[in-house]
């Protein structure tokens, strides 16, 4: 375990990329954690006479048409964008890991099947697909949840099938099935273990797909609905003012965004690195 | 080789996209009785009675069992019914013909940016490994696939048109100053040119100028990427030394011996590529206010217009299919080592 940290060190002091990255990741956790208790206003309390107020020290980021702090919205608005993406990754790493598992492992009408439900989601472009999804599942931010995940499903249970299916008759499988182990054992306790460090890179690159396609989806008026403050509605809502000159409304949240999925996808350059120094560009 | 190789494999390859349009079909038909609820009442729409929403019933088959419910959907979609839009009162189907020169005029353009810029920047990055070339490339795919596409669009409105003045008012194809040409191909650009009507094609063309970057900007990533790891990998390889060792021009080498045949892997990329495109194009078409088909979804998911929405989703699928589809069969017309192997 100590060579791990020792690892890890290395590669976040010779990369500083990756340590801003790092960084930057703790500091959307904190604002996603206690973000609304140490932002400096209130994120729905509007005021008539604050409306669209240019940034300055009082606001840093302006306020918005009914006078909300910018600033404080985009801070408040972490969690929700984050929890949207963390839990449509969980539930698409989790159902396309086993998946993909079962298909590597097993072959045959397993592979098949799962191959199918693959290729057919694939076929379809996938930001469509999830409006599709949203469309007919009803609009609410849990059916945003459930169409991001249902649009990564391909890439994780693609990736398992072959990590499973390499490792399939390496020796060290072969002996534990020797040594008397059941196939569901095996595949459990030996196999899918082993085929974790490269899910986790794909985990934390898709990270960054999943907050652009959920904000991609309420920009667009699916799922989350105003007041609540969100990245992506945010945008849209400010959308209407940057032709009259009022950027800051739209900017400010479209960077936050920008800097999120920037950070999920830097930081997965970084693990792979950590994991898997071959494979480093 | 012979032609009938060349055909063999085409028709095999049209073969295995019947497989992805049947599951396109059961997809959009699993969506679309989905509905939470009736779904006969979400396609009569909100001002429907009690004899609409029957009718609908019956002309969807939602009365029957779900294989001869199936069955129905699918002869519907062959005759191409894709139902009637409720909130036009058009059938679904003409609603996106109409619409579609639209979305395609830009995405083309965009491809052509998009194409234009990522492959000499990654055939730049790849011969010059490290230097500030490779280090642009670097840059431009990493933000290239964090910018979400809405934010770069309504920046670059900002920056041209409020700013700088330099670009028209993000509202859709044309300033209403102008006539829309004479339709032949429904691209204004083309259509204008046809007319010889040269003011009118600047004045589309500037309108397109944005929107198309905006989109070619996000799909600029994968491409440059691909190009850079497919050049640098044909670069390595043995036949390019002996190629420089004969004393073979730098240009030949580069463009003739390896440029050539990094060409596949930068090919099938250019399906993800149209995958990302037709997505994205939705977003820069409502941040334009573009008239395509993306906006027109838009709009019926606001009102839960539910046969327009999944109209698209199929028109969107088979689109990309067939896109897909074009490059394969390009691609095998014009390898020739394709059909050597068998």
């Amino acid at each position: 375990m100590s060579e791990f940290f020792k690892h890890l060190r290395y590669v976040l002091t010779e990369n500083p990329v990756t340590l801003i990255a790092g960084t930057m990741f703790v500091l959307l956790v904190i604002a996603a954690f206690i973000g609304p208790s140490i932002v400096p206003y209130d994120p729905m309390a509007s005021s008539a006479s604050q409306s669209l107020k240019p940034p300055s020290w009082e606001h840093w980021f302006g306020t918005d048409q009914l006078g909300r702090d910018v600033f404080s919205r985009i801070v408040v608005a972490t969690r929700l964008d984050l929890a949207i993406a963390v839990s449509a990754v969980a539930i698409s790493f989790i159902f396309g890991s086993v998946l993909g598992s079962l298909a590597g492992f097993f072959g045959g009408w397993a592979d098949r099947i799962v191959g199918r439900i693959t290729d057919t989601i694939m076929a379809f472009p996938l930001f469509v697909l999830a409006m599709g999804i949203v469309a007919a599942l009803g609009n609410s931010v849990e059916n945003i949840v459930y169409a991001t995940a249902i649009i990564n499903l391909p890439f994780y249970a693609r990736m398992s099938r072959t990590e499973v299916n390499i490792r399939r008759s390496a020796d060290f499988v072969l002996a534990a099935r020797l040594a008397g182990n059941s196939s569901l054992r095996l595949l459990a306790t030996q196999i899918y273990p082993n085929t974790l460090p490269p899910l986790m890179v794909q985990v934390s690159l898709n990270m960054g797909w999943a907050i652009l396609n959920a904000a991609g989806l309420s920009f667009i008026g699916l799922g989350v609905r105003p007041p609540t403050a969100e990245w992506g509605i945010m945008v849209a809502e400010g959308a209407g003012y940057i032709v009259s000159g009022e950027w800051w409304l739209a900017i400010f949240p479209g960077l936050a965004l920008m800097l999120a999925v920037f950070t999920f996808n830097l930081l997965g350059d970084g693990l792979r690195d950590l994991i898997d120094p071959r494979r480093r560009t | 080789m012979n032609r009938n190789d060349k055909l063999r494999i085409i028709f095999g390859r049209l073969m295995q996209a019947i497989p992805s349009i049947i599951g396109i079909i059961i997809v959009t038909f699993i969506l679309t009785r989905a509905l939470p609820g009736d779904p006969a009442v979400y396609f009569a729409g909100p001002a429907a009675t009690e004899k609409s929403i029957q009718e609908v019933r019956v002309s969807l088959g939602l009365d029957k069992g779900w294989l001869e419910q199936f069955w129905i959907y699918a002869t519907s979609l062959a005759t191409g019914d894709l139902g009637v839009s409720v909130s036009t009162g058009l059938s679904v189907k003409e609603e996106l013909i109409r619409r579609l020169p639209a979305s395609l005029e830009l995405t083309f353009l965009a491809l052509i940016f998009s194409v234009g810029v990522a492959l000499p920047l990654g055939i730049a990055a790849a011969t010059r490994p490290n230097s500030w070339v490779d280090q642009l490339c670097r840059l431009v795919v990493t933000a290239g696939v964090s910018l979400p596409v809405f934010f770069t669009g309504l920046f670059m409105v900002y920056l041209f048109y409020y700013i700088l003045g330099i670009a028209p008012a993000p509202l859709g194809r044309l300033d209403i100053i102008y006539l829309s040409p004479p339709t032949v191909t429904g691209f204004y650009t083309i259509d204008a040119l046809l007319d010889g009507d040269f003011e009118t094609f600047g004045a589309a063309f500037r309108q397109l100028i944005l929107p198309a970057i905006t989109l070619g900007i996000f799909t600029l990533a994968p491409l440059a990427r691909m190009t850079r790891g497919a050049m640098l990998q044909v670069l390595s390889s043995d036949f390019i030394r002996t190629a420089r060792a004969s004393g073979l021009k730098r240009s030949t080498v580069l463009y003739s011996y390896a440029f050539r045949n990094a060409l596949l892997p930068i090919l099938t990329t250019l399906g993800m590529v149209f995958s990302f495109m037709l997505g994205s194009n939705v977003l820069v078409e409502k941040v334009f206010a573009w008239p395509g088909i993306g906006s027109f979804a838009i709009e019926a998911l606001i009102v839960s217009d539910y046969a327009a929405v999944q109209g698209f989703v199929l028109a969107m699928a088979i689109l990309y299919v067939l896109l897909n589809l074009t490059i394969d069969i390009v691609y095998t017309l014009v390898d020739p080592r394709v059909g050597l192997e068998s």
